[in-house]
């Protein structure tokens, strides 16, 4: 939760070597110029509003509201927890919590703790995509509640934490750092 | 069993339209559906045949089906027992060519296929552009249209490779890769009518699911040159399980990139981290740490005739498989009847396009000893084929996604096929 001109000169640097490694080109003449086909219409900022639902990294997107962990318990509980299981360990679905310190060994667990490299995914894709059986129906504070939940269950900020649209971009996942960019090919022809 | 509604309504057919039809052809049964019924009459050339109707169907005799499942691995499944995160495998074994017929594309959902009405459905083009547009699928389709056959392929395809070996079928293992023809605009035409800023690098593609699928495109020579929002599939329009009325189709790339159902595009400078580019889609190694954006799907090849579970007999066989590359055109395949110590050069039929599946032959006559068919794929680029052996040295065994390792199909003395590791 600290250190945020740490993380984001970090989060610059990754991204930096990702643009470089996928060989990003700038935009060739023609993508740049503009043609007007008279086809498709204007949106407009209200409108645009309502469809621009994603959420970067970086905070864009989020929006205004706040969570905390004891408000997450009782959301996960009601809403998450017949997938996830009670603690978010036990399935049948996506294990969610733990899993520390197993990617190097035979039987890897990837959650959230163990594995995802940004906070900010979690509201991207809790919004849009959860719970199962009805997507797109939690407020504001409760994708930031179960979020503060599942991120103190996996021991990655403390449990009086208030999660919000100034917050989750700061905080630091474990696993920030797990991620190269595609080097292949990476096996030698023969 | 799925096909119970197509036997009834086949039967109701039947009994409705023609009494002329004679029945009771035992030699003629129909194999594996299990109906119990005829399908043919004795003599075709004395009996008046049945009427045309609006929308084909394939002879009854006809029976390959999808294996539909829950997720690479997970036990397989129809109808009420289809989760919504539901994958389907194409039968390689049972097709000709190079085209997957529509229905038997494989299919990978995520929350379910949505019912969309297209007059209803809209794409939105903005994020870092002169002027932000919403098309109707209409108007999409008065703008110019260009056309391309191309393979798509999940990389979860043959995430089996990465366990022990399993005896299963050629569809079990590959079965999540099809191609087709694909229809629709280009990428790079939008973006000229949205006006695209300089400092766009990535595009956020998102589709109209349940699981409002997310991805990062990146804005390469590559992308900018071939990716497509495409409407039509192999002459008519998408099938709803592949993104009916708009999908994203970038030639080349991992299936899940080419997003289906696609309402929206967001030009910006970085990538946006979508769930599915890190939690998912990302290769573990050994050592802890995973590539990412691991796009393209490199060069792949398999023998589907003969292949698993199935039993030949000494003779003449014809050889038949599919190769195909995402970084361009299949040089060329080679085959080994030997576990790889000696190679001969596959046939290549034509069509060989890039980024395409391409049919390869090669004659062998079996001598009834054991043998261990594998083919492997050469690319435009030089790239060939790894070994398992070669390909888990580096990557080691937790990647789950992207295995192409070169596939060995294991003749035993009585002619069963078996997927073996050598």
């Amino acid at each position: 939760m600290d250190g945020s001109a740490t993380s984001t000169h970090k989060y610059v640097m990754g991204i930096t070597v990702l643009i470089c490694a996928l060989s990003t080109v700038s935009l060739g003449r023609s993508a740049d110029e503009q043609v007007d086909y008279g086809i498709g219409r204007p949106m407009s900022e209200q409108e645009i509003r309502a469809w621009n639902i994603d959420v970067s990294p970086n905070g864009d997107g989020l929006p205004p509201g706040q969570g905390t962990v004891k408000h997450g318990a009782q959301v996960y509980a009601g809403k998450c927890a017949a997938c996830h299981g009670p603690t978010g360990t036990e399935g049948p679905k996506d294990k969610l919590v733990g899993g520390q310190n197993t990617l190097k060994t035979p039987k890897p667990v990837r959650t959230i703790g163990s594995y995802w490299p940004y906070a900010t995914t979690l509201y991207d894709y809790i919004n849009r995509a959860m719970p199962y059986n009805a997507p797109q129906s939690l407020t504001p504070d409760e994708v930031y509640s179960v979020i503060a939940w599942l991120l103190f269950q996996n021991q990655v900020i403390v449990e009086d934490a208030v999660i919000d649209a100034q917050t989750l971009p700061k905080v630091q996942m474990p696993n920030r750092d797990g991620f190269v960019s595609d080097p292949r090919p990476d096996v030698p022809n023969r | 069993m799925n096909d119970r509604p197509r036997t009834i309504n086949r039967r109701h057919f039947l009994r409705h339209s023609a009494s002329v039809l004679a029945f009771g052809a035992s030699g003629l049964a129909l194999r594996a559906s299990g109906a119990g019924e005829s399908k043919a009459v004795v003599d075709p050339m004395r009996v008046p045949g049945i009427l045309p109707r609006p929308y084909g169907e394939r002879s009854p005799f006809e029976t390959q089906q999808r294996v539909g499942g829950a997720g690479p691995g997970a036990p397989h499944g129809w109808g009420a027992n289809a989760p919504n995160n539901f994958n389907s495998l194409t039968p390689l074994q049972d097709l000709h060519g190079i085209i997957t017929p529509s229905a038997l594309h494989f299919e990978r959902h995520h929350n379910g296929v949505p019912a969309i009405d297209p007059a209803r459905h809209r794409l939105a083009v903005h994020g870092l552009v002169k002027r932000p547009l919403i098309f109707t699928v209409k108007e999409l389709e008065r703008l110019p249209s260009t056309s391309r056959i191309a393979f798509l392929e999940c990389s979860g395809n043959t995430w089996d490779g990465w366990r022990e070996a399993q005896d299963v079928t050629v569809q079990d293992i590959y079965g999540l890769t099809s191609t087709s023809e694909w229809t629709g605009v280009r990428l790079s035409t939008l973006l000229e009518a949205v006006g695209v800023r300089g400092e766009a690098k990535w595009m956020l593609a998102e589709g109209s699911d349940a699981a409002g699928l997310d991805r990062s495109v990146p804005l390469t020579e590559d992308v900018l040159n071939e990716a497509m929002i495409c409407y039509g599939q192999n002459g008519e329009a998408l099938r709803p399980e592949q993104g009916y009325p708009l999908r994203l189709v970038l030639p080349g790339f991992e299936g899940n990139i080419n997003v289906k159902w696609l309402r929206r595009l967001k030009l910006g400078s970085d990538p946006f981290m979508t769930r599915w580019e890190t939690a998912k889609y990302t290769d573990l190694l050994s050592d802890g740490k995973a590539y990412q954006f691991t796009l393209v799907m490199e060069a792949k090849s398999v023998i589907t005739s003969p292949s698993g579970q199935q039993r030949i007999q000494p003779g003449f066989h014809e050889v038949s498989g599919l190769a195909w590359s995402g970084r361009g055109r299949v040089k060329s395949v080679d085959v080994s009847v030997d576990g790889g110590r000696t190679w001969r050069a596959a046939q290549l039929q034509e069509p060989v396009l890039s980024k395409c599946h391409t049919r390869f032959q090669f004659s062998w006559r079996w001598n009834g000893e054991e043998a261990t068919l594998q083919s492997r794929c050469i690319d435009e680029t030089g790239y060939t084929q790894p070994t398992r052996e070669d390909l888990v040295k580096v990557r080691g065994t937790n990647s789950l996604y992207h295995y192409n390792a070169i596939q060995s199909w294991k003749v035993e003395r009585d002619g069963r096929i078996r997927n073996i590791y050598a």
